[in-house]
C-alpha cells in the first residue's frame, strides 16, 4: 500500500483509542450497583420505585413547569395521595441528604444535573452558614 | 450526475423526511409523565390583579425600612455583600423621593421628603414592557397579575433589564450562593446568569400567606386584589390620595404610594 | 473552491496564524468568563448592556451595507460594482458572524440559547432579530458562494439565485431596522425612544460599512494585487458621503429636539455624553473626538477633488469609521442607560476581559473574511477577471 509508514501506525493508534474504554479498567473492581441511602420516615415515594428510577427527571421537569408557569401546587398520584410539588419542601424532606442519596447514583453514572446550582440541598442548611 | 445515483439520493431523502415526521410524536409521548394529576392550591387567594399600597407616612425610621427589606432578603435567599456594588442584587430597596418619582421634580419639596427614602420594588405592571421584550417568555404575566420569572428558561440576555423603566431587576453577574447569608430551606437561590426581581411572594400566596414584606411592615404595606372592589386595598385607595411611578409611560404599575 | 484558502504565501499564513493566536488568547478570557460569570465585565445593574452589545449593534450596520453594492448593480445595472459585490457579500457574512459571536458572549446562560427557538415569542423584537440576522447570513452565503462558483465554472450565474439577490435588498434594510427597534421601542430609555433611531442606524450603517469595505479592498489591493477598480471605489465613496451627511444631519436633529424642547429627560443623556452629568464624564472626550472626526471626514468627502484623492480618502474613511464607531459602539448603548431609572449616574467602562473577548470575536470574523476573500481572489485570478 502507499504511505505504509503513515497508515499502519495510524491504524494502530486508532484501534488503541477505539478500544481504550474496554481495556483501561481491566483488573479493577467489578461493577456494583450504587446504594443510595433510602429514607426511614416514609415507605412509599410519590410514584413507584421502578417508575421513579426511570422518570424522576421528567417528573421534576413537569412539576417545575406546572408550579412556575401554571401556578399549580399539588400532585395527586395514581393512589390518590396528594403531594406539594416542591423539590426542597417535599422530595428533600424524606431524601434528606443529597450526598447520600442523589449523588450516589448520579456520580456512578456520570450524571451532573444542575438542580443544585439553585436549589438548596439539606446539608447546606444543616451545615450552617 | 449518474441517474441511478440521483434516484437513490431522492429515495433516501424522501424516506428520511417521512421518518423524521414520526419523531416529534414519539418524543412528546414519552416526555410527560402519564400518571398523576395536578391540582391548584385551595389556600391560595384568587385574584385578577395583585396590587400593593405603600403608605410612605408609616415609614419613618431606618428600622422600618430595614425590617421590611430584611424580611424579603431572608425569605428569598438574596445575596448580600457582593464586593462590586454595581452588580448587587436587590428585590425591594430604598430610593430617595426624587429618584423614585423623577416626574415629581420639585424645587420646594416638602420637608418630610427631603431626607426620607421611599420603598421601591417591581411594580408588576398591567402592561409590562419587560414581558413584551423577553425572547423566551422567561418573564411572563400570570392570570393573577403577577409578573413572574422562570429562572429555568432565562438565557440572561438582560433585555428585560433594559426595558424596565423602574430599575427593579437585578442580574446575577456571579454565583450568588457564597453571598447568601442565611439559607432558607424552603426557597431556592438562583444561579449566575439569570435575571431576578420581586415575584410578589408567589410561593407564600400559594400557601395562603401574605408576602414577606407586607407581613413585616406592620400595616404600612397593604396587599390585595385591585380588581375586587370590596377588597381592603381598594378601600385604602378610595380613601387616600395615591401616586404611582412614571405613569406617563403607559405601563400601569400596580404599586401605589400614599404620600 | 474552499481548498483555495489553503494555498497561500508566507504573508497569508502568518496573518492566519496571527488571527488564530488572537482567537486563542481571547478564548482563554472567554473560558474565564464562562467559569466566573459576567462579573468579569464592567457591566452592572444600571448599565446592563455594554461593550458586547454595542459592538453587535455596530456590526449589524456593517453587515447591512452590502446592499449598497447590490442595489446599484442589480437594480440599476451599474456594472462597475461587479468586481466588488462578492467581496461585499462575504464581508456581510463575516460581519453577521461577528454579531452572532457578540450576542453569544454577552449571554448569562449561553447554553440555553436554543430556548429562543423552542419558545418563539412574536411580541419580542429579539425574536425577529434572530430570524432576520440568521436569514441574512444564509442569503449572503448562498448568493455569494453560488455566484462565485458559477463564475469558477465559467457558467452564467444560476437563475434561482436572482430572486434571493432581490430578497437580500429589503432584507438588509430590515436587519438594521429590527436592531433599531430593539432600542427605540423601550419606554424606559429616553435616549433611545425616538422614531429616528432606525433612520440613524441605517444612515450610519450605509456610510460605515462601505467605508470599512473600501479600506479592506485597498488592503487587498496591496497584499493580493486585486484591484476592484478606481471607478467602483469612487462611486462607493459618493454613496458613503451622502450617507454620512444624512447620519450627521440626523444627529443634529436629535440635538435640536432635546435642547429646544428643554425637556430634562431628553437632554440628560446628551449632556452626560458631551459635558458630563453629576460629576461624571468618562465619555466626554470620546464624544468630542467623534464630533471632530465626523466633521473633518465630511470636509474631505464632500469636495470631489479631495474625495477622489486616494490618500485623502483613506484618511477621511478612517475618521468616519472612528466617528461612527464611537457613536454606535460607545455612546449609544452606554448612553441609553445613563442616567439610570432613578436619575442617578452609574458609569461604565469595559474591563480587560471584555476587550480580550471582543478581540476574539473580531478575530473570528476577520478569519472568516480572510478565508472567503482568499477564495474569491483565487477564483477571480484563475478565470482571468483581474485586470493585472
Amino acid at each position: 500500500m502507499y504511505d505504509k509508514e503513515k497508515i499502519i501506525p495510524g491504524l494502530v493508534i486508532f484501534f488503541f483509542l477505539l478500544t481504550f474504554p474496554f481495556w483501561y479498567n481491566l483488573g479493577q473492581a467489578s461493577y456494583e450497583p450504587p446504594k443510595p441511602q433510602l429514607p426511614t420516615k416514609e415507605k412509599e415515594c410519590v410514584e413507584g420505585l421502578e417508575w421513579m428510577r426511570a422518570n424522576h427527571m421528567e417528573l421534576l421537569n413537569a412539576w417545575r413547569n406546572e408550579v412556575v408557569r401554571k401556578d399549580y401546587a399539588y400532585y395527586r398520584n395514581e393512589k390518590g395521595k396528594v403531594y406539594l410539588m416542591s423539590l426542597q419542601r417535599t422530595c428533600m424532606k424524606c431524601h434528606t441528604s443529597r450526598e447520600k442519596f442523589c449523588k450516589r447514583c448520579h456520580d456512578k453514572f456520570g450524571v451532573r444535573p444542575y438542580c443544585w446550582d439553585c436549589h438548596i440541598a439539606p446539608e447546606e442548611v444543616s451545615n450552617g452558614q | 450526475m449518474d441517474n441511478k445515483r440521483r434516484n437513490l439520493l431522492k429515495a433516501m431523502a424522501i424516506s428520511a423526511a417521512l421518518g423524521l415526521t414520526g419523531i416529534p410524536v414519539e418524543a412528546k409521548a414519552s416526555y410527560l409523565p402519564e400518571v398523576g394529576k395536578y391540582l391548584k392550591s385551595k389556600k391560595e387567594p384568587r385574584a385578577k390583579q395583585w396590587g400593593m399600597v405603600i403608605d410612605t407616612r408609616k415609614f419613618k425610621t431606618k428600622e422600618d425600612f430595614e425590617r421590611v427589606i430584611e424580611a424579603c432578603n431572608r425569605a428569598h435567599n438574596i445575596p448580600e455583600g457582593i464586593p462590586n456594588k454595581k452588580q448587587e442584587i436587590k428585590w425591594i430597596f430604598e430610593e430617595d423621593f426624587l429618584g423614585a418619582f423623577p416626574n415629581q421634580e420639585n424645587p420646594f419639596l416638602a420637608e418630610r421628603f427631603e431626607n426620607r427614602e421611599v420603598l421601591v420594588l417591581c411594580n408588576h405592571c398591567e402592561h409590562p414592557p419587560c414581558v413584551r421584550v423577553c425572547p423566551t417568555k422567561a418573564t411572563f404575566k400570570r392570570p393573577d397579575g403577577i409578573v413572574m420569572m422562570d429562572f429555568h428558561r432565562c438565557i440572561g440576555c438582560r433585555y428585560c433589564m433594559a426595558a424596565c423603566p423602574y430599575g427593579s431587576r437585578s442580574f446575577n453577574f456571579r454565583d450568588p450562593a457564597p453571598f447568601v447569608k442565611h439559607k432558607n430551606p424552603d426557597f431556592p437561590t438562583r444561579m449566575r446568569g439569570v435575571v431576578e426581581k420581586c415575584l410578589f411572594c408567589y410561593e407564600r400566596l400559594k400557601l395562603g400567606e401574605m408576602p414577606a414584606c407586607v407581613e413585616a411592615s406592620n400595616g404600612a404595606i397593604i396587599f390585595g386584589d385591585l380588581m375586587d372592589p370590596n377588597s381592603e386595598i381598594r378601600k385604602v385607595l378610595r380613601e387616600n390620595y395615591t401616586i404611582r411611578r412614571k405613569v406617563e409611560l403607559g405601563t400601569e404599575p400596580c404599586v401605589y404610594y400614599i404620600i | 473552491m474552499l481548498e483555495k484558502a489553503f494555498y497561500g504565501d508566507k504573508k497569508y499564513w502568518s496573518w492566519v496564524i496571527f488571527l488564530l493566536v488572537l482567537i486563542g488568547i481571547g478564548s482563554g478570557a472567554y473560558i474565564y468568563q464562562l467559569k466566573h460569570g459576567l462579573m468579569v465585565t464592567g457591566m452592572g445593574r444600571d448599565v446592563s448592556w455594554g461593550f458586547y452589545i454595542a459592538q453587535f449593534t455596530y456590526f449589524v450596520g456593517v453587515a447591512a451595507s452590502a446592499v449598497m453594492l447590490v442595489m446599484p448593480l442589480y437594480l440599476h445595472n451599474y456594472k462597475k460594482f461587479e468586481s466588488m459585490v462578492t467581496l461585499g457579500e462575504f464581508m456581510a457574512v463575516a460581519a453577521v458572524i461577528i454579531c452572532l459571536g457578540f450576542i453569544i458572549v454577552d449571554l448569562g446562560q449561553p447554553q440555553r440559547l436554543f430556548n429562543v427557538l423552542l419558545h418563539p415569542t412574536p411580541h419580542s423584537i429579539l425574536f425577529y432579530d434572530m430570524i432576520v440576522l440568521n436569514g441574512y447570513l444564509l442569503i449572503n452565503i448562498l448568493v455569494a458562494w453560488n455566484n462565485l462558483h458559477a463564475e469558477y465554472k465559467r457558467a452564467p450565474h444560476p437563475k434561482w439565485v436572482k430572486p434571493l439577490v432581490y430578497l437580500s435588498i429589503p432584507w438588509a434594510f430590515s436587519i438594521h431596522t429590527v436592531t433599531a427597534f430593539l432600542y427605540q421601542g423601550l419606554p424606559a430609555r429616553h435616549y433611545w425612544l425616538t422614531a429616528i433611531m432606525a433612520a440613524r442606524f441605517l444612515a450610519s450603517a450605509f456610510c460605515s460599512g462601505p467605508a470599512i469595505l473600501i479600506l479592506l479592498c485597498l488592503i487587498l489591493k496591496k497584499v493580493a494585487k486585486y484591484d476592484p477598480g478606481k471607478e467602483a471605489i469612487q462611486t462607493l465613496a459618493k454613496i458613503i458621503t451622502y450617507a454620512m451627511i444624512a447620519n450627521v444631519f440626523f444627529f443634529f436633529l436629535e440635538v435640536f429636539t432635546a435642547f429646544y424642547s428643554n425637556i430634562p429627560a431628553h437632554k440628560a443623556t446628551l449632556i452626560y455624553l458631551f459635558k458630563g452629568l453629576q460629576g461624571h464624564g468618562a465619555l466626554v472626550g470620546w464624544m468630542w473626538i467623534m464630533a471632530i472626526s465626523a466633521i473633518i471626514s465630511l470636509i474631505i468627502l464632500i469636495p470631489p477633488k479631495f474625495r477622489n484623492n486616494q490618500e485623502l480618502l483613506v484618511v477621511a474613511l478612517i475618521l468616519l469609521i472612528l466617528a461612527t464607531w464611537i457613536d454606535k459602539g460607545l455612546g449609544l448603548v452606554v448612553g441609553g442607560f445613563i442616567p439610570n431609572p432613578f436619575d442617578h449616574v452609574t458609569e461604565y467602562a469595559p474591563t480587560i476581559y471584555e476587550l480580550l473577548i471582543a478581540m476574539m470575536v473580531y478575530s473570528i470574523g476577520l478569519l472568516v473574511l480572510t478565508v472567503l476573500w482568499k477564495v474569491t481572489v483565487a477564483v477571480k485570478r484563475e478565470i482571468g477577471a483581474i485586470p493585472k
